[in-house]
């Protein structure tokens, strides 16, 4: 005597169905027919579970698939649960009715019990914890930061006495990445905002017929302020971020190991010559820049306001101070410096995979950036305290 | 754990077996050789307040193949970068000769350095340098040699490793399998006391990798250099060793020390043994009634 307790609906005959049949026993005979597959709707072990778990408990529980189409990952995964919950319950469960590949499919899914421990805790941290953890990793970072220019500092001792390790070869590389390599972008930028100067200028100054004062005003920004600071943002996104990349990738690949365990400190081999050439071709790229942002000036001049090209010279001339010169060349300095350390510590202290790479060198620009500003705004306090 | 030294005389006769240290030169190379030439004591290796192994302790006589061996995860090359200074303990140490390194201060510890080979997984070849450069940096570093004698000695090196003509090219345009000779021709650049191999059979076809194990072999009878190799490739481990020691990594700390071929016919320990005759059966089973 058999009685059918449930069964799913079929819409589509073929669709995965099962059916759950009671025996004499008392067992259970579970029915799977059908094609199963992931892509269709397909009953959920849950639901078989749930029904199974209403009916007074049997005594074991037994497959039959003499009506099953074809089956995939949906049917095994079914299996799996009820085997599951059975196991649980203590009810004794056969698969044997199931076709053979399925069998093992659940066997082999089954043979290693679930690793409890290696569940991922992921505790959402209360606000006061994150704020309690981001000051301590603030205050182990500016640690690290500090040890980290230390180092470099005895470093570029080193090398400006001539006892550096370092290769001639990678050096003058490295000066050629950052010089002649940014010419292109840096005569583009700098011409740009030269003549975005004078434009916003000669609107003003033409109000008062005092165009020819264009020039002073391209010739001042650009000498003290612009010319630095447009070069060390390109130079950030430019060098600062190869230079992450470059030593990150160094670290991913073992090549910074492979330094150190040969007795060669990375430091002086890699950073010292990356920071020393930025910071001694960042002047000579803002002269460039200067020059270049005095043209495009005097390109409005010409072509706007009809000052001829030496009148706006000589007035150029007359703005500019030697003091205002070597204070452009201070702060570039200064941020090439900056920049370098960016790139150089978050290469350094990378992760070890290619997202890390990508995250150090995105991290470099941020940093190199932020630190520019902070500077522009010290210098510009100082500079006024001096008086220069 | 019975510490044991098996070693195979036939192999190593040309080196200090016998009292007879390879050619000293300088007072690094100590003459004692009652002196282990590497020994790890009480060392435990962690990540923060993970402990990754513990207990540590095993000791490599001048000469000998010592294998570093595990399953995957099971802190092998962690325990190798330990022993070369590239993470620093949590407690214990590594002592070089007697002389710890782990206290060394840093120069000392630069000078142990440089009697060091180092063979990272993917040779680590600095990838801006041609092969040559790459061997020849150590040489231009720590000898006075002239460039020209450097240029000859880096294609010595890489000669003896196969790659003859291979000079002038980069890393990035030579195979994988090359790259990793290559990295072997840096490591020996500077005729080091001890090698550490980091898998180097990994990502190799079988008979790269028996060649691998040919050319260590090789260097262990020519240069009598001590090898340390972090491996789980069964046949290499059957072949090099003379000496082992095995991580476990559910216990956390090393389960066995002796000659592979010994802890084959000898071990009680279902983990190692499944380790060494390549079943998961015995595991499989503790797992389940676990």
């Amino acid at each position: 005597m058999t009685t059918k307790t449930a069964a799913t609906t079929a819409a589509n005959p073929t669709a995965g169905s099962y059916k759950l049949e009671r025996t004499a026993e008392p067992a259970v005979l579970l029915h799977v027919a059908g094609t199963w597959r992931l892509n269709r709707a397909t009953p959920t072990g849950d639901a078989a579970v749930g029904e199974l778990a209403a009916m007074p408990r049997p005594r074991r529980v037994t497959f039959d698939s003499s009506d099953l189409g074809g089956w995939d990952s949906s049917l095994v995964n079914f299996v799996r649960h009820v085997y599951e919950s059975c196991r649980r319950l203590s009810i004794p469960i056969e698969l044997d009715g199931l076709p053979p590949g399925l069998k093992r499919l659940v066997d082999l899914a089954e043979a290693v019990p679930e690793a409890t421990d290696a569940r991922q805790s992921e505790s959402v941290p209360s606000l006061i914890n994150r704020i309690g953890g981001s000051a301590v990793r603030f205050g182990d970072t500016l640690g690290e930061v500090l040890e980290f220019v230390g180092e470099i500092s005895v470093g570029v001792v080193d090398f400006i006495r001539g006892r550096a390790r370092y290769r001639r070869v990678d050096f003058l590389e490295i000066l050629r990445q950052c010089s002649a390599s940014a010419l292109g972008i840096v005569t583009l930028i700098s011409f740009l905002s030269g003549i975005i100067f004078a434009f916003m200028g000669a609107v003003q100054l033409q109000q008062f017929g005092a165009a020819i004062y264009v020039a002073d005003l391209v010739a001042i920004g650009m000498v003290r302020e612009m010319g630095a600071l447009m070069t060390a943002i390109i130079m950030a996104g430019r060098t600062g971020a190869a230079f992450a990349a470059q030593l990150g990738t160094m670290k991913v690949t073992q090549e910074m190991d492979a330094l150190t365990t040969m007795g060669i400190s990375p430091t002086e081999f890699l950073i010292i010559p990356r920071i020393m050439a930025l910071v001694l071709m960042m002047p000579l790229l803002t002269l460039y820049a200067d020059f270049f942002g005095i043209l495009g000036g005097a390109t409005v001049g010409a072509t706007m306001l009809n000052i001829s090209p030496i009148s706006y010279l000589t007035e150029t001339v007359h703005a500019i101070k030697v003091s205002a010169v070597v204070g452009g060349l201070v702060k570039a300095a200064v941020y090439g410096l900056l920049v370098a350390i960016a790139g150089c510590y978050e290469g350094f202290n990378c992760g070890n995979s290619s997202a890390a790479v990508g995250e150090a060198a995105t991290r470099a620009v941020v940093d190199s950036i932020v630190a520019i500003v902070v500077a522009c705004g010290t210098f510009a306090v100082v500079f006024n305290v001096l008086g220069i | 754990m019975a510490e044991t030294i098996n070693r195979d005389n036939g192999d190593t006769a040309s080196n200090s077996t016998n009292g007879q240290p390879p050619a000293a030169n300088g007072p690094s190379r100590s003459a004692d050789d009652r002196l282990p030439h590497i020994e790890v004591r009480n060392l435990t290796m962690a990540y923060g307040d993970y402990v990754v192994m513990r207990d540590l302790s095993f000791k490599i006589r001048r000469g000998e193949i010592f294998v570093i061996m595990g399953g995957s995860g099971s802190g092998k090359s962690t325990l190798l970068r330990h022993m070369i200074g590239l993470i620093e303990p949590a407690t214990g140490e590594v002592l070089y000769d007697g002389w710890s390194f782990t206290r060394a201060g840093a120069d000392e510890r630069t000078a142990m350095l440089r009697r060091f080979g180092v063979l990272y997984q993917g040779g680590a070849l600095w990838s801006a340098m041609t092969l040559a450069e790459n061997v020849g940096l150590p040489l231009g570093e720590f000898t006075d040699l002239t460039p020209a004698a450097i240029n000859d000695i880096a294609s010595l090196k890489l000669s003896l490793v196969g790659l003859r003509g291979f000079e002038e090219y980069y890393p990035s345009q030579i195979s994988g399998g090359m790259q990793k000779r290559a990295g072997l021709a840096r490591a020996i650049a500077l005729d080091p006391e001890v090698l550490f191999f980091d898998e180097p059979s990994a990502g190799l076809d079988p008979v790269s990798s028996s060649l691998l194990d040919d050319l260590i072999l090789e260097l262990r009878a020519s240069m009598g250099a001590t090898i340390v190799v972090v491996t789980h490739e069964l046949p290499s481990i059957f072949r090099i060793a003379d000496n082992s020691v095995f991580l476990d990594s559910q216990k956390h700390t090393m389960t066995a020390c002796g000659d592979p071929k010994r802890l084959l016919k000898e071990s009680q320990d279902p983990h190692l043994h499944a380790f060494l005759t390549r079943r998961a059966d015995s595991v499989k089973a503790e797992l389940n009634n676990g």
